[in-house]
């Protein structure tokens, strides 16, 4: 497998713009005979769908959900990054970059970021436009707010529903191309398969979750914007039913698989209450702009908060690292918070969370114009814990959040297969071994607007791609193949639920590949999931039929690949020997406790290779080069 | 916690549904309603009985995938609450829980607790956007928008389209849903070119669909989890009207 980065020569700054007018068009009397499969229909989903399809191409767009408007980008809350600097406080598109290069830890592709801040600034211009209502100054200018990891002003944000607001915008856009006849939409449907004729990809192989109808569908080049993996840990942001089954079929027919052990875990989410949970909810970074995160001095003080004193209390990022303060990186706070709790210093019933005290912000600058920044999130949090966040600080704890690792793709957004491209949370592209605030929204909206038009154009315009007939033997093949594993999760019958198991796995890689790693409880894991793999064959209990709705089998089929995608996240960490960003190996910290990167021998991106059901995935080296940002010890300090 | 449930079980779109009683123990007051019916799934499947079927994915009450009748109220009984954020201690243990699916013309039942709501993307599709095409938006700062206009759009906005207001009124009317995008768009500058054609083409999708006429009940609001005020719908019958009087279609 060759890995080419396909990364333009010359200056940084104009990588893209020459790219941009180096790249073959396709006639515009053409462009309807392409058809373009699109999987997903989130941020970069939807953008993408609507925007090839205002070009002229034929889309057709699959998800899950009853509807494109559910994906879970809408469930980011935040904001999103633009370089506009509209502040005056020295924002530009170099410093974002740099900001965004260094926050990754060193660990992404230069070119790709710079192109990214460079796009940031043309999001916001398209969503304002498509009526995305951003929240305003009286001036009737667009406000900003901070977010972690930055020292600029330079996140634009809808309240508490960011994501929201972006996700409608774009899947507003879609419908209209829907109502064009321009975009074909297919919910309620599952892809399982990803379908190859002669060496490119131009299909897919899907599973109607109404009547259970397996089918195929053709096309001319192939986009997975199906999000990220974070639930392979069972508990995590995601929504209940973001899986990684998409990618994980495109990683078995030949797509590598980078940095798959690169996660992160969102420091700002409510601790965990019993057994019975099913998901976590995190509450936005953007509470740490005004909320100051503390635990006691003392162990095991167990007083409310209100009777613990000003003196007794230990403003552990405050203290650590005095320039950011509450406003580090994620990976640093999670990390910190879990220190404090490991010492014993925790809150709350379990000793797992720290508080996040509004209460000085409140005195400050009084309760309306904290109500007005953060009301819907203090509701969603005495909705949840049925404790007041005006009246006692909250408790926090970090959770799953987001995955930086995904199916590796070049410049062009292009994966290893040809034809295939990946877009969104889905590739790893963008945010390195850890990703900054309110990057998300923006890279899944780059992708899918601005970046993935005009190369997907170029690839159509120089691929000569033959017609494909949906009664080739490869459709066939996988469709077999699908049915046949349908069948199988069916007649197991055994004694337990995907729920359990999942469970069973989610606990064992939160403990042995989560915010701290180490060599042998990595080693530890590797031996365990191979088990927990053959319980889940054996003994697992899907009831219903395979020609109706039936979720217990859908949740089946995807935990079926996170029992195999959890294997060689944890292969990807114990063969990366440094701790870089999100990725945490106890055995490589500096003496003050930070993550210790290694760049003489890790400066690169792993991309992981299928080998078959038996044989050990193979690992392949895009080693990174810095030109313009000198990779340094990061320090917030 | 112990509870007896009736859930609305029903194999598919084409038979008949029917109350199902269920007793569910071992319920903590920490849980959702969600997670409880997860822990009743758990215990149905462990007796080979088919898990009920009901919708939900963020369970954090923004993507609007969840929703059911809670003992005959949308959302069950707490105000400005999707059923995923709604937790068991608001129930008392003994408590009997009617659940069933939402019930309206427009939404038939797919199974259990799941019905289509696609009717909701074609009255998007109708009008529900400004046509902009990607690429060709002006700087964002060179249009101003009121902070007034723009906190009212992003109230209106909020709608999270989880039909709610459908199942709740007593006409099936979807005037909240349709009115919180119609006001989302026309209280912005962006959406002034559209406005006029927006509104009509909405409301006819919406009749076509076989929703019902508001006839001023507000139960949608009553139950809208993200407290959409009927003040949209009043704004929705105005902008309908200025867009007769301005003859909007006729040459």
């Amino acid at each position: 497998m060759e890995l080419n980065p396909k990364i333009p020569s010359g200056p940084i700054e104009q990588s893209w713009d020459r790219h941009r007018s180096e790249m073959k068009l396709v006639n515009p009397a053409n462009k309807r005979k392409h058809t373009i499969i699109m999987v997903g229909s989130g941020l970069a989903g939807a953008s993408a769908a609507a925007s090839l399809a205002e070009l002229g191409y034929q889309v057709l767009c699959f998800c899950y959900q009853d509807s494109p408007r559910r994906a879970h980008s809408i469930a980011a809350q935040g904001g999103i990054n633009a370089a506009k600097n509209y502040r005056n406080d020295g924002d530009s598109v170099y410093r974002l970059f740099y900001d965004t290069v260094k926050g990754g830890d060193f660990r992404s592709r230069e070119a790709n970021v710079y192109r990214l801040a460079q796009l940031s600034v043309n999001i916001i211009d398209q969503c304002a436009a498509q009526g995305v209502p951003f929240a305003r100054e009286y001036s009737g200018l667009l406000d900003n707010r901070s977010f972690g990891g930055a020292q600029v002003s330079r996140t634009f944000y809808a309240r508490g529903q960011t994501g929201q607001q972006l996700l409608l915008g774009a899947y507003q856009a879609l419908e209209r191309q829907i109502h064009a006849g321009q975009v074909k939409m297919y919910p309620r449907t599952e892809m399982l398969d990803l379908v190859i004729i002669d060496h490119c990809a131009r299909g897919i192989v899907a599973r109607n979750l109404l009547t259970g109808k397996i089918e195929s569908y053709v096309a001319d080049a192939v986009v997975l914007a199906t999000g990220g993996y974070a639930n392979v840990f069972y508990l995590s942001t995601n929504a209940k039913n973001s899986n990684a089954t998409a990618i994980w079929r495109a990683y078995k027919r030949g797509a590598a698989f980078a940095n798959p052990c690169f996660t992160q875990i969102h420091p700002t989410c409510i601790p965990v209450s019993g057994h019975y949970q099913s998901k976590l909810t995190l509450m936005s970074e953007s509470l740490r702009n005004d909320g100051r995160i503390w635990v006691p001095k003392q162990k095991d003080d167990k007083r409310p908060a209100i009777q613990i004193l000003m003196p007794e209390r230990d403003y552990y990022l405050e203290r650590r690292y005095p320039s950011f303060g509450n406003l580090v990186p994620r990976d640093v706070a999670s990390r910190a918070a879990k220190e404090v709790c490991d010492e014993g210093r925790g809150v709350g019933a379990h000793g797992l969370g720290v508080y996040l005290d509004f209460a000085e912000a409140i005195k400050a600058s009084g309760v309306a114009v904290i109500r007005e920044k953060y009301g819907n999130l203090f509701e969603m949090y005495e909705r949840i814990t049925a404790e007041n966040p005006y009246e006692v600080p909250m408790r926090i704890y970090p959770a799953v959040h987001y995955t930086m690792g995904g199916l590796w793709v070049d410049y062009n957004l292009m994966s290893t297969i040809t034809g295939l491209f990946v877009i969104g949370e889905a590739n790893f592209s963008d945010h390195g071994a850890n990703r900054l605030g309110a990057s998300a929204l923006m890279q899944g909206l780059a992708d899918g607007y601005f970046i993935l038009p005009y190369t997907l154009s170029d690839y159509l315009a120089t691929a000569k791609l033959d017609k494909a007939p949906l009664d080739h033997p490869a459709f066939h093949e996988s469709e077999g193949q699908v049915a046949g594993r349908v069948k199988k999760l069916l007649s197991i019958k055994g004694k337990r639920t995907a729920d359990s198991i999942h469970q069973e796995l989610g606990k064992l890689l939160w403990n042995n590949c989560g915010m701290v790693r180490t060599k042998r409880d990595l080693q530890h894991a590797l031996e365990k999931i191979p088990e927990i793999r053959e319980e889940f064959w054996r003994n697992v209990n899907v009831l219903g039929v395979d020609d109706e709705i039936n979720q217990a089998l859908e949740k089946a089929g995807r935990v079926a690949d996170f029992l195999e995608l959890a294997e060689v996240m944890c292969l990807d960490a114990l063969e990366r020997a440094e701790s870089c960003g999100c990725h945490f190996r106890e055995e490589f910290q500096t003496p003050d406790g930070e993550a210790q990167r290694d760049d003489e021998h890790f400066c690169h991106v792993s991309a992981w290779e299928y080998a078959g059901e038996q044989g050990k995935p193979v690992m392949h080296k895009e080693l990174l080069e810095f030109e313009y940002v000198t990779p340094s010890q990061r320090s917030y300090k | 916690m112990h509870l007896t449930l009736n859930v609305w079980r029903q194999k598919n779109a084409s038979v008949k549904g029917k109350l199902v009683r269920y007793e569910a123990d071992d319920i903590n007051p920490d849980m959702s309603f969600l997670e409880m019916l997860d822990v009743v799934n758990w215990q149905l499947i462990g007796k080979g009985e088919e898990p009920i079927a009901f919708e939900h994915d963020c369970r954090e009450g923004i993507c609007g995938s969840c929703g059911m009748m809670i003992n005959g109220v949308a959302h069950g009984p707490r105000p400005a609450t999707a059923t995923c954020q709604l937790h068991m201690r608001h129930f008392k243990d003994g408590d009997t829980i009617y659940i069933e699916p939402w019930r309206s013309r427009a939404f038939p039942v797919l199974k259990d607790l799941v019905v289509d709501r696609s009717a909701f993307d074609r009255i998007i599709q109708a009008g529900g956007y400004i046509s902009v095409s990607t690429g060709s938006a002006p700087e964002a700062n060179s249009v101003l928008v009121t902070k007034q206009n723009s906190d009212l759009a992003m109230d209106a906005a909020a709608c999270i389209g989880c039909g709610a207001c459908v199942a709740a009124c007593p006409n099936g009317s979807a005037s909240l849903f349709t009115s919180a995008k119609i006001s989302h768009l026309a209280l912005l500058p962006q959406g002034q070119p559209e406005r006029e054609g927006r509104v009509i083409k909405m409301v006819e999708a919406m009749d076509r669909e076989g929703f019902g006429n508001c006839t001023m009940h507000r139960e949608c609001e009553a139950v809208c989890p993200k407290a959409i005020s009927v003040n949209f719908i009043a704004r929705m019958n105005r902008e309908y009207l200025r867009s007769l009087l301005k003859g909007e279609g006729l040459p």
